[in-house]
Parts: structure tokens; C-alpha cells; sequence
């Protein structure tokens, strides 16, 4: 028996964030309070940043390491810098003090009863929340190790690590914390569920073909062995944990509830990172282990895609809080994506790869702006309150309108060349049911965004309206990158078309 | 089908368990009822009187559980090691060490925030 070969240099942008978690948690122990925040947010940022060096380092690299059960590939490296850069922005917003007079987003004891005397002590001393840090980070790092996976049992243990710490994090909002927690319970225990569905899947598989990487798996596909309930039977269990967390119907039902109650930064963190995670995630078990068999998956794909984007729009259309408005286009986007998904070839990685980077920049700036928008209770998300904001605060409504119209997918913005992208490769792969309804439901679509920036900008304020809070560099910066990245990857897609064309090859 | 047959013998063996003890301790123990065997069980805790707003629950028992993970964790990998120490030679003592590091942060991290204080 020898030692096992870990390719250290492969793995080494997982392992940075991971040990910057580690860290985080010793620093938690021993550093005094006071310099805490920023030390946390220093470590965080410089790990983000070299843990991004390190995926731009290894960008022809193509092995199967750590004994076969991650692959370091295109596809796993492009989703790996494009979440590295979306955590780097959401570690920013996380980072804002200035818009909570002092404080940050989060309640300063979690662990404090909404209310009570406790937490009036801890609000009044300033005391900040710096635990977010290491969960964002080990959040992060599953997230990486997510679409990397090449083992079931690795796919299940990243799906978990990034969670996890997800699920405490929605429960942290320094306002209207019983919201916040409610949403951290439903978002639990719908997750335990998912994540009990995605294991029972993959032992299905596991029974199927006596494996649980993903070469053995197709290898078994091909050559028929076993018995094929077990394999359909645990397909479709794996979907549905996979479909849970890309938020897609009919396993949708916890996504505007969490996207509601959740810190808007965390919001704007989990509806973009999560979201490629599980798609990276579905593209490889898809393609590289279930790809023998895709007749069999695609007409049930074709369905959630449809009843995804359909769902999506229409319960868009009838939403009065901006952030619940968000939560359901998240969800027909997801269905968007799902067309591509379907059509099983290298041109629809490359879309899906582009989409996901196109659409996180611009949700990450989107929540970014609800954040801003206050009243004396918080954020004021409702609908009616963002009336003649226009008005008020040019910028951000202009901001905010830009970020709606990419959504809508409006030429000369990013979301525009996303769909665009996405929908011929649906088209090519001869799905072209899904392509009409996609474009159908975008025009409905375009018309609830163009909704909200009508209100903003051709209605009177309300007489005691929200304020525009002033943000410090740290948002300023973020909310500009997604603004930049959104106009640019309209105008300019091409070098990161190509890019994602480069990259769209899984390593079997 | 032979190879099943020990755990289809194992699982009517432990249904006949299950089942036959709630029937014969019915059949065979005393019958006293007090106060004390009719409230329901709760650890040792008095279920009743609920302190006035429903109180907060002490969180020291879930610490005590944490604690206990953090060691079983610990105790579940060290052994099939410690079993084959010799075959798994120096990948496998410093792939230990590394795990018993990080196995080691969350019980710092309880320590130093005062999960070890009883009161």
C-alpha cells in the first residue's frame, strides 16, 4: 500500500479559503474585540484574492486529483474565479458600517433574543459581528469544491460545507431579526430535506454501478450493468436535491421567504454564489456522469425549465416587496439557465458558464442598492415606498435601473448577451419549445422591471418617503464593479465569451 | 440471497426484541402510579412549571454535545490509524496531525468563549 498523491497546487485555491475559515475561527479565540472586524475582513480579502491568483495560475490545468475525486478542469476553474470575485464583492458589502451608524448588517449576538436587554446592551456598545467572516469563508469554499466534485460523496460533503454556514448566516439581520430567523429555520430544515433527497439519490446510483466517481458511473452507463430502476430512481432523487438549491420549481418554495428574511448583503451573496455553485455542480453530474443516459433526464428537465420560467414571471408579476420581486426573477432565471442545460454539448457549458457570471454581477449589485434604500425600521423594500425614488436619488435609481434592465435582459447590457447566448445553445440542441417559452416569458418579464423603474422615475415621491443612506468606499466599490461588469459584458462580451468557450470542457 | 439472510435473521431478532419487551413489561412489571412516572420525561428537567414568557432554554447541555462530537470525531479516525499506523507511514501521521489541528480549533474556539464554564 502507498501513500496517496495529492495534487496540492491544483487544490490550492480551496485549501487557501478553507484555511482562511480556520484562521478566522482562532482569530474569533484570541483577537481582542476591538481590532476584530478588521482583522477578519483583512484575512478574508487577502485569501479571496490570492485564492483567485492561484485559479488564474492554473488556467490550462486539466487533471483529476486528490485519488479521482476532484476534477481541476475549465469548467471547475472558470466557476472558481468567477465565485472568488463574487465573494470578494459580497465580503465588501458584508464589510459596510457606515449605513447602520457604526454597526454592520448583522446583530452583534446572533445568539442574543430579538428584544431583550441583551441585545440593547450589545447594540449600544457597538459590539460587531465578525463571525460572518470564517462562515463566509468555509461557505465559500464549498462552494468552489461544489462544481470540482467528481464523487458523490465529495459532491454531498461540499453541498453540506457550503450550507451550512449559509443557513446561519441568513439568520443574523440586525433588523426584524424574528424574519431573519424564520427564514434561517425554513431555509434548514428545506435544506436538511434537499440535502436527505440528493444522498438517497446518489446510494440509488451507488447500487446502480458500484461506484461513486464519476468516470465509474458512466463507464457503468455504457455498459448496462445493474438494474435500471435504481439508476432512474436515483437521478431523479439527486435532481431534486441539485434543483432545491438552483431554486427551480417545483422546489422553489423557500427561496423568497429566505431571500426576504436574509441581510440583503447575504442575500445578495447566496442568490449569486449559490446559484453557480449548484449549476457547476448539475453540469458536471449531468454531463460527465449521467451523460450516457440523457434521453432519459432531458424530458425532465424540459418540464422544471418550463414550469421554472413560467412560475418565475407570472408570481413576479403580482410581488409588492422588492426583494421577494428579486427572489421570484431568480427563480425564472434559474429556468433560463435550465434551457441551456438541456441541450448537452460544449456550446451549452460555455452559455451557462457566461450566464452565471453575467447574472451574479448583477444580482450582487441589485441587493446591494436595496440595502440603501431606508426607512426608520431598516431597509424599505416595499414596492410603493421605491415611488419617485427617481427623484430623489438619481444615481442609485439609475443604478438600480440598470440592474433591471440587464435582468430584463435589454441589449448593451450583460443579461442581454446571457439570454442570448443561452437560448441559442437551447436552440442548437434542438430545444426549441423551451427557447419560444423563454423568450415569451422574458417579454413578460421585461414588462414587471420596466414596471418598477416607471415607478421610480415617473411617479411622485411619497410625502414621508424612504431616505438614500450614503454608503462608505467599501459599497461604493461593489456596487460600482457590478455596474462596470454589467455595461461591459453588454458592449464588450466577446473576451469573456471566449474564455468560457476555452473553458468548456470537462476533464473525464 | 444467503448473504442477506444473517441481516433479515438480525432484523426479525430485534423486532421480536422490540415488540416482546413492551409486551412483557406490561405483562410483568408493577403497577404504581405517581406524579413522577406519569409527567413526561425530559432529561432530568421539571417539565412544568415554565418559567414566566417561556424563558430561555440553558444551552449547556448542546454544548455538552458539541464537545462530545468534536472527541468522537477524533476517536472514530484516530483508531482505524492507529490499527494500520505502520502501513500508512509518514502521509499517514501527517495527514493525522493536520486533522487533529483542525479538530482541535472548534474545541480552542469553545474554550476561549467560555463554553468550558459550567456557570
Amino acid at each position: 500500500m502507498t501513500a496517496p498523491s495529492i495534487e496540492y497546487a491544483a487544490l490550492l485555491p480551496m485549501i487557501i479559503v478553507l484555511g482562511a475559515g480556520v484562521v478566522g475561527v482562532l482569530v474569533e479565540a484570541f483577537v481582542p474585540r476591538r481590532p476584530r472586524h478588521a482583522v477578519q475582513v483583512g484575512i478574508a480579502l487577502l485569501a479571496l484574492v490570492a485564492a483567485l491568483v492561484q485559479v488564474v495560475r492554473l488556467r490550462d490545468t486539466e487533471i483529476i486529483g486528490a485519488v479521482g475525486s476532484v476534477a481541476i478542469d475549465g469548467p471547475a476553474l472558470f466557476l472558481q474565479g468567477t465565485l472568488l470575485v463574487m465573494a470578494i464583492i459580497s465580503v465588501m458589502f458584508f464589510a459596510e458600517r457606515r449605513i447602520e451608524s457604526g454597526g454592520n448588517a448583522f446583530a452583534p449576538a446572533a445568539s442574543s433574543l430579538p428584544g431583550s436587554e441583551d441585545e440593547r446592551v450589545l447594540v449600544r456598545d457597538r459590539v460587531l459581528q465578525t463571525e460572518i467572516y470564517p462562515l463566509t469563508m468555509f461557505s465559500v469554499g464549498g462552494m468552489m469544491l461544489f462544481p470540482a466534485a467528481n464523487d458523490l460523496l465529495v459532491m454531498f460533503i461540499a453541498l453540506e460545507v457550503l450550507s451550512l454556514p449559509l443557513y446561519l448566516l441568513c439568520g443574523m439581520a440586525r433588523r426584524r431579526r424574528l424574519l431573519s430567523q424564520e427564514a434561517a429555520m425554513k431555509y434548514f430544515l428545506l435544506g436538511a430535506f434537499a440535502s436527505g433527497f440528493f444522498l438517497f439519490g446518489a446510494a440509488f446510483v451507488y447500487g446502480y454501478a458500484g461506484s461513486l466517481e464519476f468516470a465509474a458511473i458512466d463507464a457503468a452507463l455504457a455498459a448496462r450493468v445493474g438494474q435500471e430502476g435504481l439508476l432512474l430512481a436515483g437521478v431523479g432523487l439527486m435532481a431534486v436535491g441539485l434543483l432545491f438549491k438552483i431554486g427551480a420549481v417545483p422546489f422553489h418554495a423557500w427561496t423568497p421567504d429566505v431571500y426576504q428574511g436574509a441581510p440583503s448583503q447575504v442575500t445578495a451573496f447566496m442568490a449569486a454564489c449559490t446559484k453557480i455553485a449548484a449549476f457547476g455542480a448539475m453540469l458536471r453530474l449531468f454531463y460527465v456522469a449521467f451523460g450516457g443516459i440523457r434521453t432519459d433526464w432531458q424530458p425532465m428537465l424540459w418540464a422544471v425549465a418550463i414550469i421554472t420560467m413560467v412560475v418565475g414571471i407570472v408570481v413576479a408579476l403580482t410581488q409588492t416587496d422588492v426583494k421577494r420581486m428579486l427572489a421570484y426573477s431568480s427563480i425564472a432565471h434559474a429556468g433560463f439557465i435550465l434551457t441551456a442545460l438541456v441541450a448537452v454539448d460544449e456550446v451549452a457549458i460555455a452559455a451557462i458558464l457566461f450566464y452565471l457570471a453575467a447574472y451574479g454581477l448583477t444580482t450582487l449589485g441589485a441587493f446591494a442598492v436595496v440595502t440603501l434604500v431606508r426607512d426608520a425600521g431598516g431597509e424599505a423594500t416595499h414596492l410603493s415606498k421605491w415611488a419617485g425614488l427617481g427623484k430623489r436619488s438619481p444615481l442609485l435609481a439609475a443604478t438600480f435601473g440598470l440592474f433591471l434592465l440587464a435582468l430584463a435582459g435589454i441589449p448593451l447590457t450583460s443579461g442581454f448577451v446571457g439570454k442570448l447566448t443561452v437560448f441559442a445553445a437551447a436552440f442548437q440542441g434542438g430545444a426549441m419549445p423551451l427557447v419560444i417559452v423563454g423568450v415569451v416569458t422574458s417579454a413578460v418579464a421585461a414588462f414587471f422591471y420596466v414596471r418598477v423603474i416607471v415607478l421610480m422615475f415617473f411617479s411622485d415621491p411619497a410625502p414621508e418617503g424612504p431616505t438614500v443612506a450614503v454608503p462608505s468606499a467599501w459599497t461604493v466599490v461593489g456596487i460600482g464593479a457590478a455596474v462596470v461588469a454589467t455595461i461591459v459584458l453588454g458592449i464588450l462580451p466577446g473576451p469573456l465569451l471566449e474564455l468560457a468557450e476555452q473553458a468548456a470542457v470537462f476533464v473525464r | 440471497m444467503e448473504l442477506y439472510a444473517p441481516m433479515i435473521g438480525l432484523i426479525v431478532v430485534a423486532a421480536v426484541f422490540a415488540v416482546g419487551s413492551v409486551f412483557a413489561s406490561s405483562m410483568l412489571g408493577p403497577k404504581r402510579f405517581n406524579r413522577v412516572r406519569l409527567d413526561s420525561y425530559e432529561c432530568g428537567i421539571e417539565p412544568t412549571p415554565q418559567p414566566v414568557g417561556g424563558g430561555r432554554i440553558p444551552i449547556k447541555y448542546y454544548l455538552t454535545a458539541m464537545t462530545f462530537i468534536i472527541f468522537d470525531i477524533e476517536i472514530i479516525f484516530l483508531y482505524p490509524w492507529a490499527v494500520r499506523f505502520d502501513h500508512l507511514g509518514l502521509f499517514g501521521f501527517v495527514a493525522m496531525v493536520t486533522f487533529l489541528f483542525l479538530i482541535t480549533v472548534p474545541f480552542i474556539y469553545e474554550w476561549r468563549r467560555g463554553g468550558l464554564e459550567w456557570d
